[in-house]
């Protein structure tokens, strides 16, 4: 209850600015790490939005999740610039040694992996993420706990 | 003491430019956070007191990558900086608002006349002539008008807008406030995609700093941060997701020149669009228009990417020939294994092969290969590339990214990749190339936006099968 509180602060503090249900998810993102039914629920009252209407925006975004994600976010770019720098063995190879496909979560959330679609270092491939951190040329050894 | 300029930029610093500024720093020099140059291979690219180091990995071996005085390197030496003059050079809020302050006194006919002059076409994709748009936003009468820039650089191969936002944001700022003073807009608002953290806060920063310096008394600058959509690249899906919604695109007309945000006047427009205006406007539009080749004036952001060994930005006029760009300046494949193809233009561009490398990179002459030059990026492969896979991944891609509003691009995409999966198990060969043809046929007739009526450009050229 207090956290939903704290979430509907959160919220309320969008009201007004351009393109606020989607701030407003993606403030809910940073502190929550996902988003709930609860919070669904905050974000339509706030902005006099039907929950359909929310579920449709946080369904049409990637950014947004309403499952939690791992500790270590792996996110590796599946794009053509990294395709030709080597991504897709890349991906094999993390994968395998996670025992995860893109998109899923480990039991224990101590690691999601995910597919991105180009992070902007296109000349330095494969390019990967690690929660917030950015790796040029990542290696599988990089991107493993 | 020393000074030395230090990029702050996301590759540079994936590559370990924070610790050196740090280590620089502990070492007594006066250390200048400034933006990168582009040179990918390069990077991080020290200059020290005017002399070029890179790619530095240990300050104790400096003159082992000694690259002499910056301004003789021949990768930027031989380019043609218009937009990117300034980026690299120092600290990127160092900025002195003299000229712009004076720009701003011209006349809004004055201004749009220049940038007729000057040929400027989109640099987003489109390619469309950017003064129709300046008039036809000065000339409808509304409430409010807005400027609206895309930097929702989604295109595996770009990196011109993350470089310009993180490197000279100012530019930017300059070609909005010139964009609104011409246009009669007083409010803009950068679009930026979520995967770009540091160009979103170096541009917060900015934004703060022409506050300071008074330059935003009579206009509102916003920054709103996407949410991981491609298709919010396309302009109409961008004005949708800045409304708060679903990205989902609107059909054209009206344009959104015409009803765009909040169905008013909107000058939409790329990142690099808005920054060739400061230098249009500095060398008068006649002067910009002799840069180029035909009705493909100035100067085009290019950026050199995937498997290739000098990876980069490169600012040079339009015309020169794809080959000059991955051979010359790219030097090949950074596998060493022969050159395969380029896709030229974005994920909805051509896949281009040995006999398409003699074709001037302009907007005509990419078009008659059925191709398009996009936002500049050419994504270089060796000779292991799969063209079925790539295909495959077309549609793929299309299938992730569709907006869903329209059934050629939402159904035909994932009918187009089962299709391929059935092509490259080998059923029913000649078959299914007639069912991707078609498919082809009517996302390219049919479909509301680019992202269905190109996803047959890359497919088709992979494959091998024309028109």
């Amino acid at each position: 209850m207090g956290n939903d509180s704290a979430i509907h602060e959160l919220v309320s503090a969008c009201v007004g600015q351009t393109g606020a249900p989607i701030t407003a998810l993606r403030k809910i993102m940073a502190a929550h790490g996902h988003i709930t039914d609860g919070h669904v629920g905050i974000v339509a009252d706030v902005f006099n939005l039907s929950r359909a209407d929310v579920r449709g925006i946080i369904s049409f975004y990637s950014d947004f999740s309403t499952t939690p994600r791992g500790r270590r976010h792996i996110r590796i770019c599946q794009a053509e610039a990294c395709q030709a720098a080597g991504c897709r063995g890349l991906t094999r190879e993390v994968s395998e040694a996670l025992g995860l496909g893109l998109g899923e979560t480990s039991e224990d959330l101590a690691v999601s992996l995910e597919g991105v679609y180009c992070l902007g270092l296109c000349a330095s491939g494969p390019s990967a993420m690690v929660n917030e951190r950015i790796i040029a040329h990542a290696t599988c050894e990089d991107l493993l706990p | 003491m020393s000074r030395a300029l230090v990029p702050s930029e996301t590759l540079a610093n994936a590559l370990g430019a924070n610790e050196l500024a740090r280590e620089l720093e502990a070492r007594g020099y006066e250390v200048v956070r400034s933006g990168g140059f582009g040179l990918a291979w390069l990077e991080p690219m020290l200059v020290i007191d005017g002399q070029a180091y890179g790619p530095v990995r240990d300050l104790d071996a400096l003159e082992e990558v000694a690259l002499g005085p910056v301004d003789e390197i021949p990768a930027i030496a031989r380019q043609r900086r218009i937009v990117f003059d300034r980026c690299g050079r120092g600290d990127p809020m160092d900025y002195d608002p003299a000229w712009l302050l004076d720009q701003l006194q011209r006349s809004p006919r004055e201004i749009i006349a220049e940038i007729r002059a000057s040929g400027l076409r989109g640099r987003g994709g489109a390619g469309f002539p950017a003064h129709i748009k300046w008039q036809t936003v000065h000339d409808t009468p509304a409430p409010r008008k807005y400027i609206v820039v895309n930097a929702d650089e989604g295109d595996s191969g770009t990196f011109a807008d993350r470089l310009i936002m993180e490197g000279d944001p100012f530019r930017l700022i300059e070609g909005m406030l010139l964009a609104g003073h011409a246009t009669g807009a007083d409010k803009g608002i950068v679009y930026l995609r979520s995967e770009y953290p540091l160009a979103a806060q170096i541009f917060a920063q900015a934004i703060a700093k022409a506050r300071e310096l008074g330059l935003l008394e009579n206009f509102v600058m916003e920054l709103f941060i996407g949410a991981g959509a491609y298709i919010c690249g396309e302009e109409t899906s961008l004005l949708e997701s800045l409304e708060g919604k679903r990205g989902e695109v609107r059909t054209k007309p009206p344009v959104p020149a015409v009803a765009g945000l909040f169905r008013q006047p909107t000058l939409v427009h790329n990142v690099i669009s808005l920054c060739s205006v400061p230098g249009i406007l500095k060398m008068s539009g006649a002067a910009y228009a002799e840069i180029g080749v035909g009705l493909s004036t100035g100067s085009m952001t290019f950026q050199l990417a995937g498997n290739i060994q000098r990876g980069g930005l490169y600012e040079l006029p339009f015309g020169l020939s794809i080959r000059e760009l991955v051979e010359d300046w790219g030097g090949g494949t950074r596998s060493g294994r022969p050159f395969g193809a380029v896709q030229v233009g974005g994920p909805l561009g051509a896949y281009l092969f040995e006999e398409d490398l003699d074709t001037p990179l302009t907007y005509e002459a990419t078009a008659q290969l059925g191709a398009g030059i996009g936002h500049g990026g050419l994504v270089v492969f060796d000779d292991t590339m799969d063209r079925m896979q790539q295909a495959h991944f077309a549609f793929a891609f299309c299938a992730h990214e569709s907006c869903g509003k329209c059934t050629p691009c939402r159904i035909g995409a994932v009918r187009g990749k089962e299709t391929v999966e059935a092509l490259a198990a080998g059923e029913y060969t000649e078959d299914k190339i007639a069912v991707i043809t078609e498919l082809c046929d009517v996302m390219e007739e049919a479909s509301l936006c680019q992202m269905g009526g190109m996803t047959p450009i890359p497919v088709r050229s992979a494959l091998g099968i024309g028109k």
